[in-house]
């Protein structure tokens, strides 16, 4: 569509430039209250950026809030890393396998089984919060990275996104590997996990975020401060009760708890985008 | 190398029974068109004999060997799909090693085989290319290259060329009859298009709603029809067919309006009287004098080939339609009378009732 009339090119851009202002202003207020002293926020807030950012970070990063002992923001970083990357694995895996299944193989119930896959969806995880809990204590699993990754791994929304485009695939090309001499796992391997790559990258991303952001559950299941998420980490280092919250330190792992997933999305923008859009066919 | 041999084979999905009792012989190198229009059960035939399609009843051996209950795999044959299933991440290269990677040949046995075959297929140019990055007749290639370095017992193909544009179908016909005369391998060809079924195949099975309703080389299939459905199915525009009876000395063929046909082989004394039904292909007819004209066809309208005439007419008190095919350009105009005659010898007769073919 191609319009030539100057005010309404002002007022889109108008529009798109106030929208972005509104979106950034937080964050920049964020990143302002983190390179200043504790000192200078309580007292006036500084409107720009101050001289304390490297001595904010580099003390959130190797010692941490006086708030919260035992966990430094790069143990918590770690943590929270491992637990966005094992949900994120482990629900691609889990999901991939469990389409295969549902659209490949043929058994008893097996649309039972899918509609009750499909049923969870409906499922959010505060409403099988009690007995998820009940059954990782019984197992072991509290203050574990087990206990962090495994209750979120089960996947709904991308066994269905991957049994959608698994149909979607042309049957003669299982039929083709089948006469080449290839089993079900050569067929899952060789042919289905390649075409899958776009939508596992799309995946990847949305998935990364959802793990990374995770805060209710481990919130229940961790009390060993050394298995602390991120997320977690920055609430404690607010609860502090009477005293005062040391709140530059704060912002700087706010900061520094938004860099992976930005990193995510920056890195994986193309394969994103590609994944949502088109399939390889 | 092998000769196939279906023997009584029935295929049921659920209860509805699709294959009604199969048998042939394939003999070694042979070429096999299995023609019939669609839904006939051609290509059910086609993936029992790959062993993509479990066989109900009845026994399909390769090679002396039933393989019944043998995976595709290890039935050693090689197939060319419709819509030629290449796998769309891998290069033309992969695709073609793909099969002998999971045989574990060795690396260089590999190379060889799939450079020969590019060679053949003269796709030696696109072998780093995608399929996607490839036309249509080089797909096709690349499918047949595919099977081509398996060196299989059998080359099965599942209307391979129904994706292409008629001139490219002309060309990869040509390849593919090329091909089978360097190779020599037993080909078995599914398709519901005649002039390929006429140029590939050493022999045709006709097949109709799951039956094979006739075994044969082309041209004993067109001059012969074992059945009223293969004479209209083969040759086209499609046979007249016209309700006569026969004399009581049973040595001709009466139409409505006092038409008599004298039959070739004298009489057949058992249909004397009856109602059968008589074949005439369009091409058959004969333009004639006056006197000699057996019937005298009123022209409804004339379609221009180039190289034949269809006249579309009608004839008699009932006004039974004919399609007539005349070579080269002729001009006729609307309601013209034609006076034609039949050769004996191009009449085809078929029971009413079981539609077979009576008489030689």
């Amino acid at each position: 569509m191609v319009e030539h009339r100057p005010w309404l090119t002002f007022l889109t851009h108008a529009v798109l430039i106030i929208g972005c202002v509104i979106i950034a202003f937080p964050i920049y207020i964020t990143f302002v209250a983190s390179s200043h002293s504790l000192d200078d926020i309580v007292t006036s807030f500084p409107k720009l950026p101050g001289n304390q950012l490297i001595k904010n970070y580099g003390r959130a990063l190797s010692v941490g809030s006086r708030d919260v002992l035992g966990a430094t923001v790069g143990t918590m970083m770690l943590n929270s890393l491992i637990m966005a990357l094992g949900i994120t694995f482990g629900k691609i895996s889990v999901s991939l396998l469990a389409a295969f299944a549902v659209v490949y193989f043929k058994f008893r119930l097996r649309m039972m089984f899918f509609w009750m896959i499909f049923i969870t969806l409906m499922l959010p995880v505060e409403v099988r919060i009690l007995p998820t809990y009940k059954v990782a204590s019984d197992l072991k699993m509290l203050d574990t990275y087990s206990g962090l990754i495994f209750p979120l791994i089960a996947s709904a929304t991308a066994t269905f996104l991957f049994r959608q485009f698994f149909m979607t695939v042309p049957d003669e090309l299982c039929e083709a590997v089948r006469i080449d001499g290839g089993g079900p796992i050569r067929f899952f391997f060789d042919i289905l996990l390649p075409m899958s790559r776009t939508s596992i990258a799309a995946l990847f991303v949305i998935l990364f975020i959802y793990g990374w952001n995770q805060y209710l559950w481990p919130l229940l299941i961790t009390t060993d401060e050394s298995y602390y998420t991120l997320l977690i980490g920055i609430k404690r280092m607010m609860d502090v009760g009477e005293g005062q919250a040391e709140w530059n330190i704060i912002m700087a792992s706010a900061m520094l708890a938004m860099i992976p997933p930005v990193l995510v999305v920056i890195f994986m923008q193309k394969q994103f985008v590609r994944g949502m859009t088109e399939t390889e066919k | 190398m092998a000769d196939v041999s279906l023997n009584d084979v029935y295929k049921k999905f659920g209860k509805t029974e699709v294959i009604h009792g199969v048998s042939c012989d394939i003999k070694d190198g042979e070429f096999i068109v299995v023609l019939g229009p669609s839904g006939c059960g051609k290509s059910t035939i086609l993936r029992m004999i790959a062993g993509l399609e479990v066989i109900t009843t009845g026994d399909i051996s390769i090679d002396g060997k039933v393989v019944n209950r043998l995976e595709p795999a290890d039935r050693d044959i090689a197939m060319v799909f419709q819509n030629y299933a290449l796998y769309p991440h891998m290069t033309v290269y992969k695709i073609m090693a793909y099969g002998l990677r999971i045989r574990r040949m060795p690396k260089n046995e590999i190379d060889k085989r799939v450079r020969n075959a590019a060679r053949i297929l003269e796709l030696t140019d696109f072998l780093d290319r995608k399929p996607r990055q490839l036309s249509g007749g080089q797909r096709q290639r690349v499918a047949m290259g595919r099977c081509i370095v398996r060196e299989p017992k059998v080359f099965l193909f599942d209307e391979p060329l129904s994706n292409l544009d008629a001139k490219l179908r002309v060309q990869m016909l040509l390849e593919i009859r090329k091909l089978h005369e360097d190779l020599k391998i037993t080909s078995i060809y599914v398709t519901h298009d005649q002039v390929e079924a006429m140029t590939l195949g050493d022999r045709l099975i006709v097949m109709d709603n799951g039956y094979a309703a006739q075994i044969g080389s082309p041209l004993e299939v067109y001059e012969r029809p074992a059945t009223r459905f293969v004479a209209g199915f083969i040759g086209s525009p499609a046979m007249n067919f016209l309700d006569v009876r026969i004399s009581p000395d049973g040595g001709s063929a009466q139409l409505r309006g006092d038409v008599k046909l004298a039959l070739e082989n004298g009489s057949i004394p058992e249909y004397a009287g009856k109602d059968v039904t008589l074949g005439i292909r369009p091409e058959h007819f004969k333009l004639t004098e006056e006197k000699e004209g057996v019937m005298h066809l009123s022209v409804d309208h004339v379609e221009q080939l180039g190289a034949d005439t269809l006249v579309h007419g009608h004839f008699g008190e009932d006004k039974t339609s004919l399609t007539v095919r005349m070579s080269d350009i002729q001009q006729f105009k609307k309601n013209t009378i034609l006076a034609l005659k039949v050769p004996s010898q191009k009449l085809h007769l078929f029971d009413k009732e079981s539609g077979k073919r009576i008489g030689k």
